[in-house]
This record gives C-alpha cells, sequence and structure tokens, in this order.
C-alpha cells in the first residue's frame, strides 16, 4: 500500500485536461491602463455615457486604493501595467447574433471542454441547460433565446444587455457591489468587459437550468466578467458558471464581480465549477481568482443558495455573500474546495442578517493535498433587527499529506440577543486504515482515495444541481488524478 | 489455498512473527488461538497486505501464487477476505456503494462483466438476511454510526456478498453479546463451503461452541507451537496458555 509521501507525488503529477491554447486572431488592446483604455473599452462595446461615466467614477475611486492584504495568500505584487484589459476573437466587435458566425476554431474550443453550444446536440441528450460563453473578454454564443425569450426570461451577454435593457441594468448594476466595494470590485467596475445578465420576471420559473462557462485564453490577458442576475418577485433559477483557463507560465488575473438580487418569494440557485489553471507542481503559472459575490436578499422569504466546487486557480480570494434583508429570507453556502501542490486558497462566505427569522447555512469542507494552504473565513453578522435569526456553520478540513495547511478564521457579530448561531469545525487527514479497509475490499488505491474524498464532499454534492454532480465528480476525479502511480 | 512457510515478520523493527508454518485446505475452518500480543493479528494483517509489517524470511502461497507479491486490492480479487476486528468508519460513502464498486473491480480483474445496478440490490438484499441486518444499513454511510454488533455484522455481510475463497476472521467475536454472537457466528457457518477455507482468530473459546472448527492452532511467540482438534480448544480453557507453553 502507498505511503501518504507516494500519494502526494501522485497527487502532484495530476494533469490539467483543459490546458489547451486556441490559435485564433485576437483583437487584444496593448497591455495599460488609463482612462483612454477604459474610453476604449467602452467604444468597443458602443456604450452609453452613463456607463463610461460609471467605469471612469469607479477606476478613479480604485486609484486610490490599496490592494488588501489580510487574506492568507502570499504571491508577488501584480503590475496593473503589465495587463491587457481588452481581447476579442475576430471578428466580434458587436457579437455574433448566430452560431453560424461563430468561429469553428471557438467551436471546436467548447466542445473540447465538453460544453456543446449547438442547441441540437443539447436536444439529443437529457440536459436542458442554456449556456452562454465568454472567451477572453466577449461572448461567443448564448444558446436556447427564442425559448427563453417565450418565457419573458432574459439571459444575455451584459453587454447585449445594457444595449438593449438599459433600464434593468440601470436599475441593478452596482447596487449589491458598488463601484468602491473593495479593491478588486472597483477595478473590475472600471474594466469589465463582458459577463451574464439574468432577469426571471415576476411569478416565472426559468424553464431551464442557465449556465455561462468562461474561458481565458489570450496571453497576458486579465478577465473581468460581470454577472448581474434579479430575479423578481416569486421567480426562481437556477444557474451555473464553469471556468477554465490554458497552461500557462506566466499568472493571470481573474477579477470577477458577481451580484444577485432577489425580491419578495424569489430563489435563485448559483453554483460554480471553478476549473482555472492552478499552475503546474511548482507554483509557475496560474490564475488570480480574486472575485467577488454578493447577492442581496431583499424580498421577504427570498432565497440564495451559493454552491461551489473549486478545484483551479493559483490564487483564490472569494467570499460568496448573502445580505438576507427580507424577513424570513435564507442564504446558504455550501463549498467544496481542492488544493494541491502549490495553490493558496483564501475562501468562504458572509452572511449578514438584518431581517427577522433570518437563516442561514454555511457548510464548508477543504481538502488539501501538496504544500498547498487553505483557509476558510467566514462572517457571520446578526445585525440589531435581526430577531430570531440564526446560523448554522460547519467547516470540514481534510489534509492529504504533512506538508499542507489548512486554516479556520470564523467572525461572529452579534447584535440581537434573540439570534442562534452554531459552529462545528473538524480538522481530520485522510486516514490510511480508511484506505486499506477500502483495498481490501477490492477497491484500488486510487478509487479508494476518490470515494473517501468524494464522502467527505457529499454534503455539499448533493445539493449541486444533477446536471452538474456528474461534472463536479469528474473534476474532484481529475485533480485527485494519479493517485496510482 | 494457503501455505505459510517459516514466517518471520517485524513491526517497527520489533520481530513478531519467529518463523510461522500454516497449511490450509479448501473447506476446512481453522482457529488460531494465543495469548495477547502472540502475533494474531500480526498474522492476518501481513495475508490481506496491510501496511507497516516487514516480511524478513518465508513465505506464503496461496492458490500457488506468490502472495506476498500482491498488492491488497489483488489479493481481495483473488479471494482473500479480511473480517476487521476494528471496521473503520467511513463517512459519507454508502455501505451498498462501496461494496459494489468491490465486487466490479474484482469482476473486472476476472475479465466478467459488471453486475446492473438491479441485480446488485438483489443480491445484497439475499445476503442481508444471512447476519439479519436490516435492509436500512445498506444506505447508510460504511460503519458510521453503527454500534459494535452491528459493524461486526456488516463485516460478515460483506464477506457474504464478496464470496471470498479464504477468510480471515480477526477477533470478530470480541464485543459481541450473547444473541450478536449467534447471529454472526450463524452467518459464518452459512457460509462455509467445501470450496472455501476460513481462518479464526480468537482469544476465546466461546466463539468456537458456534463455529466448529476442523483444526485449532496455539500461537505463542510469533510460532504456532500446538496443532490439534476442537478439544484442544477445551484444554487450552481448562489448563491456560502455560499449560502448552510447558509441555512443548
Amino acid at each position: 500500500m502507498a505511503s501518504n509521501e507516494e500519494i502526494q507525488k501522485e497527487l502532484a503529477g495530476r494533469e490539467y485536461d483543459a490546458g489547451f491554447i486556441t490559435d485564433i486572431d485576437s483583437d487584444t488592446f496593448p497591455p495599460g491602463l488609463n482612462e483612454d483604455v477604459i474610453r476604449g473599452i467602452s467604444a468597443k462595446k458602443n456604450e452609453p455615457q452613463w456607463l463610461l461615466d460609471w467605469r471612469l467614477e469607479a477606476f478613479r475611486h480604485w486609484l486610490t486604493m490599496e490592494e488588501p492584504t489580510w487574506a492568507a495568500v502570499d504571491y508577488e505584487p501584480t503590475d496593473y501595467q503589465s495587463i491587457s484589459y481588452y481581447s476579442a476573437p475576430k471578428p466580434a466587435d458587436s457579437g455574433p447574433e448566430s452560431l453560424d458566425e461563430v468561429d469553428p476554431k471557438l467551436l471546436e474550443t467548447y466542445e473540447k471542454l465538453g460544453i456543446p453550444l449547438r442547441e441540437q446536440e443539447f436536444l439529443a441528450g437529457v440536459r436542458n441547460i442554456a449556456v452562454d460563453a465568454v472567451f477572453d473578454s466577449v461572448s461567443v454564443a448564448t444558446t436556447f433565446k427564442k425559448k427563453l425569450t417565450e418565457a419573458g426570461v432574459i439571459f444575455c451577454p451584459i453587454s447585449e444587455a445594457v444595449r438593449d435593457y438599459p433600464e434593468l441594468v440601470q436599475q441593478y448594476l452596482g447596487t449589491v457591489v458598488p463601484q468602491g466595494d473593495n479593491f478588486f470590485a472597483a477595478l473590475n467596475s472600471a474594466v469589465f468587459t463582458d459577463g451574464s445578465f439574468v432577469y426571471i420576471p415576476k411569478g416565472v420559473r426559468c424553464p431551464m437550468e442557465l449556465s455561462t462557462y468562461f474561458r481565458i485564453n489570450a496571453l497576458n490577458t486579465g478577465q473581468f466578467e460581470r454577472t448581474l442576475i434579479v430575479a423578481a418577485e416569486g421567480a426562481y433559477v437556477s444557474y451555473l458558471e464553469g471556468c477554465t483557463a490554458p497552461m500557462r507560465d506566466e499568472n493571470q488575473l481573474h477579477a470577477a464581480v458577481v451580484e444577485l438580487v432577489a425580491l419578495d418569494d424569489a430563489e435563485i440557485k448559483y453554483a460554480t465549477v471553478q476549473n482555472w489553471y492552478p499552475g503546474d507542481e511548482n507554483g509557475v503559472g496560474g490564475i488570480y481568482n480574486f472575485v467577488t459575490k454578493r447577492a442581496e436578499c431583499r424580498g421577504v422569504r427570498s432565497k440564495v443558495s451559493w454552491t461551489q466546487v473549486e478545484t483551479g486557480s493559483a490564487i483564490t480570494w472569494k467570499y460568496p455573500s448573502c445580505v438576507l434583508m427580507g424577513d424570513d429570507s435564507v442564504g446558504e453556502f455550501h463549498s467544496v474546495a481542492v488544493t494541491t501542490n502549490c495553490q493558496q486558497a483564501d475562501t468562504g462566505t458572509k452572511m449578514i442578517h438584518l431581517g427577522k427569522n433570518t437563516k442561514s447555512t454555511i457548510i464548508s469542507k477543504g481538502i488539501s493535498a501538496g504544500r498547498a494552504q487553505q483557509s476558510y473565513r467566514g462572517l457571520v453578522r446578526m445585525g440589531k433587527g435581526a430577531e430570531n435569526a440564526r446560523n448554522y456553520t460547519q467547516c470540514d478540513s481534510l489534509l492529504l499529506g504533512d506538508q499542507c495547511g489548512a486554516h479556520t478564521f470564523p467572525y461572529v457579530e452579534v447584535k440581537n440577543a434573540t439570534a442562534t448561531l452554531e459552529h462545528e469545525a473538524t480538522t481530520s487527514k485522510i486516514n490510511e486504515d480508511q484506505l486499506f479497509y477500502c483495498q481490501q475490499r477490492g477497491l484500488s488505491e486510487e478509487d479508494a482515495v476518490n470515494m473517501i474524498v468524494n464522502g467527505f464532499c457529499k454534503d455539499v454534492f448533493d445539493v449541486l444541481p444533477m446536471e452538474f454532480a456528474v461534472e463536479a465528480n469528474r473534476l474532484m476525479e481529475i485533480s485527485l488524478e494519479g493517485s496510482v502511480g | 489455498m494457503i501455505v505459510i512457510k517459516d514466517l518471520h515478520a517485524t513491526v517497527g523493527g520489533k520481530e513478531i512473527l519467529k518463523g510461522l508454518n500454516l497449511e490450509v485446505n479448501a473447506g476446512e475452518v481453522h482457529a488460531i488461538m494465543g495469548p495477547n500480543g502472540a502475533g494474531k493479528s500480526t498474522l492476518s494483517n501481513i495475508i490481506a497486505g496491510r501496511d507497516g509489517y516487514e516480511v524478513t524470511s518465508g513465505s506464503i502461497t496461496y492458490k500457488n501464487k506468490d502472495l506476498l507479491e500482491m498488492s491488497p486490492e489483488e489479493r481481495s480479487w483473488e479471494g482473500v477476505f479480511l473480517a476487521f476486528q476494528y471496521p473503520v468508519e467511513i463517512p459519507g460513502v454508502n455501505n451498498t456503494y462501496l461494496l459494489k464498486a468491490g465486487v466490479n473491480a474484482k469482476r473486472k480483474h476476472l475479465g466478467e462483466e459488471e453486475i446492473d445496478a438491479i441485480d446488485f440490490m438483489t443480491l445484497v438484499r439475499h445476503k442481508a438476511k444471512i447476519v439479519e441486518l436490516d435492509p436500512s444499513f445498506l444506505a447508510r454511510s460504511v460503519n458510521e454510526g453503527f454500534s459494535g454488533g452491528e459493524k461486526k455484522r456488516n463485516e460478515i455481510f460483506q464477506m457474504a456478498v464478496l464470496e471470498p475463497s479464504l477468510a480471515l476472521l480477526d477477533e470478530t467475536d470480541s464485543g459481541l453479546d450473547i444473541d450478536a454472537l449467534r447471529i454472526v457466528a450463524g452467518g459464518v457457518n452459512k457460509l462455509r463451503a467445501k470450496d472455501n477455507a476460513i481462518v479464526m482468530v480468537t482469544h476465546y473459546q466461546r466463539l468456537l461452541n458456534y463455529i466448529e472448527p476442523d483444526f485449532v492452532h496455539v500461537l505463542s511467540d510469533g510460532q504456532i507451537i500446538k496443532t490439534g482438534d476442537k478439544s484442544l480448544a477445551l484444554e487450552l480453557e481448562e489448563h491456560g496458555y502455560d499449560w502448552v507453553k510447558e509441555s512443548k
């Protein structure tokens, strides 16, 4: 039987199978960031004046801010002047009107990633999902528009939404994550290029799962997408984002902002399968994933759940949060984060209880291997008006090997004496006895590791949308691949 | 079935087995008894291939193959089963799911087709009856929250499903009350067949009242110092292990 040391070695050799580069002609801005670049982005997208002003305001604010250093991650400071802030596959200035206009190389890219963009491929299969595909800075394809339009659902690239539904975008953009919220959110507000916009009107249950696949391809390019999802009264939507990038020796920056708004009785389920390139086994290259995700449960009885399966990125800095404003609103956070080799992750959530009888649940499962460092950082705040609010937090860490680390930083602030909080935390090592038991019953060591890790994550996988649970499982297997040499 | 010749083995540098010889044939049930620290559990762990034991000399031949060359899972596929003294809990891993993965890995190794989900459920429900295991246990996480007796019953249930050629029962009777012992032993008896062999490791003669052995061996200080039939166990019960050591 292999020792932990051998498992380590095998884990270190895991393959990143989304690491290829698509050779495609791109329209890419030269590196550098100033007001002209922002005007350039805005002009490329034919944006209205109000949005350009909004971007410039964010940029001027960003110039006064400092990059946060409180997270338990260690990296060389980013030179923001060495990054290109816009890259689009040619010719895509206005976005393609139909798939026939999409470069076949792009379609091939998404096929390789297992994301079919041709609708008939969906119809032939059992999956019923509409996809928006974002390649570097622009959206290249959105499927099932017709069916969604019939239901009254708006699902399109945010640049298109700015053009076609300016009032809706203006009404909600930046209301959950303001321009100056934090360093990376301010940067995103200044330079965001694409992302998805979703609006589910009153009383509508979105007839299919929606998903966006983000792909970084170009060299020295940052990806700054902005996603805005609004569920009006009584609406329901389930949304998934997936992310991949080629293997490159340089670090690449991904600074996204996601804003969710749930009105009375609305429900948003937001699931992420994040598989950005994590860098090689020596920590060279990989994506810096500095993301601000926040939901406001503005309406009574509204509900938002964040589910994330994080296996990628060299550095992750991410705290999907819920602000529970409406009485009886519910926030959930379910997370599985896997870090191997030299990956670093500082991730968790914030649950801000403002309304009465608000309820939040946090389930966080962290798996560390190699020399990876992982931190759970969570804030639960019970405001003055949060009568009878409840929170349940469970953080479990699993360590593979003796060179990795797991850290937990729970913050709790309670201003209402009727609130109830529960916190449970465990840290354990993958157990030689469990491995041997599985092998004695006939499982290979690799299958045994997968089974034990999957069991550890079961609470989270159980809440993933059915269509994506399989994908999450597959991703976990790839991440832990090579468990047998 | 299995031939162990002059086996010497160390754990953490300390010699535990000091020239052990044992031969078990198909259709036989052997009991290995002995005082604490004699090397009983070491023997079953070495046969199953657990890490941390070093065989310094001697050989184990199983079905005419060198057992010590095989990985733990290969031994399992070839029909070696260990009923653990302390079965581990594996949170979140479904009991049936683990077993199905084990059965299919074995089938694949033997060049057989994988069993389908419906046939497998029929099989496990049937086998669960052998040890009177409530079907609700099938859907639970492996051993999680099971009582001591339930864990041991689960081991014998797994043995029933995997149909091993050589089953090693490591102190399966320890921690069982008299009713649980009767059920577990009853399960083992139903699994006795002319083409498989069972080796029981135990401290007490009590188990042998329920599972009648063909041979009883006394293991003391890393060697088998006496072999007899079931009457030997009764003599041991009466006179203690020192009596064997003295009469050696």
